[in-house]
């Protein structure tokens, strides 16, 4: 598939000497989905400036369907929509008339069919003629979505669409996003949470400290970092653990009260029934179990520490 | 410069008139109210001791005055607020983002800004025939002068619009700088009636010569040569030009 859009060694930095990029390069195929995950301060929302205009790169190059956007900057802009982190939107005006004034800047035509049909499909037909200052903050999320697609861009970007975000909603955003990308239609989100990311992209860019430490299939990465521990709390402690449960990866903590149990959440078979119903066998009984997953600090410190090595 | 989105312009455009007119009664009234006023207090209470400048009734020598003082201080406050609220609502990043340069969003902003002051020039010309007669000796002049007057002011609005960093800001150029300028531009009087010294300090304010260019346009009276304030307003337009266009090259105020 063709690249639509071509990173090549950008770079941000700033007056006070911060390197808030440095030096990335990546390439984004035309109708994939990109999730770039990083802590809060790694570069996410420099990049994404950069690609729409916001922020001006000290270096590198950026192409959106072959157009720099820096020297043919309305051709690039014209493919691009923007939903920016920070709801912002004119208290006073309606819906309706703040996606047909953004289609305008864009210098669409007038088309009410196609207005119609996004506020349609953001659910906010019912709201057309309501002042934004009305909505609630979901609502205000999906005009901004719906403004950024009002000239029909062939590249999408969500600078953290479900931050500060209820789960209904988030849901709800994941499955705008799923029908976006059945249209064809690039996007680029940022976001902190794997299992975003795992819901909704092909691949997954981890950025810290200005840097693009890897850009991965989702899959990979997920099998890679998707391990969970399991930690079962015993009534009684174990002076050691029992030979006929040997093998299995089990540790035992220097108490003798904690059994911990590694496993992989896509594996068809986690094994933890099967432990379970042998300690019941043993005679151990659990008083408690809890799961922890390596999170997403984790991998970036695991990350970070591997570039620095 | 790949051709101008002229969509884009007139969606700025359209945008910002519709806020003019979603609050046309406020609009109007505030600046129809204070011409009434000055018509009472300078038309009629001291007018009436006047009598007549240079041969024109006083009522109707002040109304070109009255008028360049409506047009300069609504083409200030309409194109500062207009760059300034998306910047407070956060707005501002669609222009910024979208296929749009310094020439469509100065256009659309400043082409409304000034739109709006003219129209409540001639609302406030309108309500002036109630009170005297006026006779407009040059209508295209009259014209021609209250459009560039708004133009370069909407211009000076629009940077001030774009330098502000609070409401505060916003407020103090017009209170501090236009207002003085107006008044002592002789919009109650005509400049030859200062002595010699004060008429050659007033002839420094270049608004002077915007409101005797427009007096022109009404009476064939002028403190200075018509050319002269033609010149004046046209400097001012290209000067705000250069330095709007220097704010979006450098993004100052606009980009990190």
């Amino acid at each position: 598939m063709a690249a639509i859009i071509e990173i090549d060694r950008l770079s941000k930095q700033y007056g006070s000497g911060t390197r808030a990029l440095d030096n990335v390069s990546m390439s984004i195929d035309e109708g994939e989905i990109i999730a770039l995950l990083g802590p809060n301060g790694a570069g996410k929302t420099t990049m994404i400036s950069i690609i729409c205009g916001l922020v001006v790169p000290t270096g590198g190059t950026v192409r959106v369907g072959g157009h720099d956007i820096r020297t043919d900057w309305r051709a690039a802009r014209r493919l691009i929509g923007l939903v920016p982190q920070e709801i912002a939107l004119e208290p006073f005006e309606k819906v309706i008339n703040c996606v047909r004034f953004t289609r305008g800047l864009y210098g669409m035509p007038p088309d009410e069919a196609y207005v119609e049909r996004i506020l349609r499909a953001l659910s906010l037909w019912d709201k057309r003629d309501a002042a934004t200052r009305e909505l609630s903050g979901g609502m205000k999320r999906r005009v901004l979505i719906a403004k950024a697609l009002a000239h029909q861009p062939r590249v999408l970007f969500l600078d953290e669409p479900t931050a500060g975000v209820d789960v209904a909603l988030r849901r709800e955003m994941w499955e705008v996003v799923a029908d976006l990308r059945r249209e064809g239609v690039t996007i680029i989100l940022t976001t902190h949470y794997l299992e975003e990311a795992e819901q909704m992209a092909d691949r997954i860019g981890v950025i810290a400290k200005g840097r693009l430490l890897l850009v991965r299939p989702t899959a990979e990465l997920i099998g890679e970092f998707g391990r969970k521990t399991l930690t079962i709390e015993l009534d009684q402690p174990l002076q050691a653990i029992p030979a006929e449960l040997h093998g299995r990866g089990l540790g035992l903590s220097d108490d003798g009260r904690r059994l911990s149990f590694d496993y992989d959440t896509r594996a068809d078979r986690t094994g933890i029934a099967r432990l379970l119903g042998d300690l019941a066998a043993q005679g151990i009984s659990v008083r408690d179990v809890s799961t922890r997953q390596s999170s997403l600090e984790d991998v970036f410190l695991s990350l970070v520490s591997e570039d620095a090595a | 410069m790949t051709g101008i989105n002229w969509r884009g312009v007139g969606a700025i455009f359209h945008h910002e008139m519709m806020r003019f007119f979603r609050t046309i009664w406020q609009s109007l009234a505030s600046p129809v109210l204070s011409t009434v006023l000055y018509f009472v207090v300078f038309g009629a209470a001291i007018g009436g001791r006047i009598q007549s400048v240079e041969g024109v009734e006083y009522g109707a020598f002040i109304v070109p005055g009255l008028m360049m003082l409506t047009v300069l201080q609504q083409s200030v406050s309409n194109a500062s607020f207009g760059i300034y609220f998306p910047k407070f609502s956060g707005t501002i990043y669609e222009y910024l983002v979208s296929p749009v340069g310094w020439v469509e969003v100065t256009m659309g902003f400043v082409g409304a800004a000034a739109a709006k002051a003219l129209l409540i020039a001639l609302v406030i010309l309108l309500t002036s025939f109630a009170f005297v007669g006026v006779h407009i000796l040059h209508p295209f002049w009259m014209l021609a002068f209250l459009t560039l007057s708004a133009l370069g002011f909407s211009l000076l609005g629009f940077i001030i619009g774009l330098w502000a960093k609070s409401f505060e800001q916003l407020q103090i150029v017009p209170m501090m700088v236009i207002m003085p300028l107006v008044f002592l531009g002789g919009a109650f009087y005509s400049a030859s009636m200062l002595p010699p010294f004060w008429e050659a300090v007033a002839k420094l304010n270049p608004v002077l010569y915007l409101i005797s260019g427009v007096r022109w346009s009404f009476f064939g009276l002028a403190d200075v040569p018509v050319g002269v304030s033609l010149a004046a307003v046209g400097l001012m337009v290209v000067i705000c030009l250069a330095i709007i266009r220097w704010i979006f090259a450098t993004g100052w105020r606009l980009r990190d």
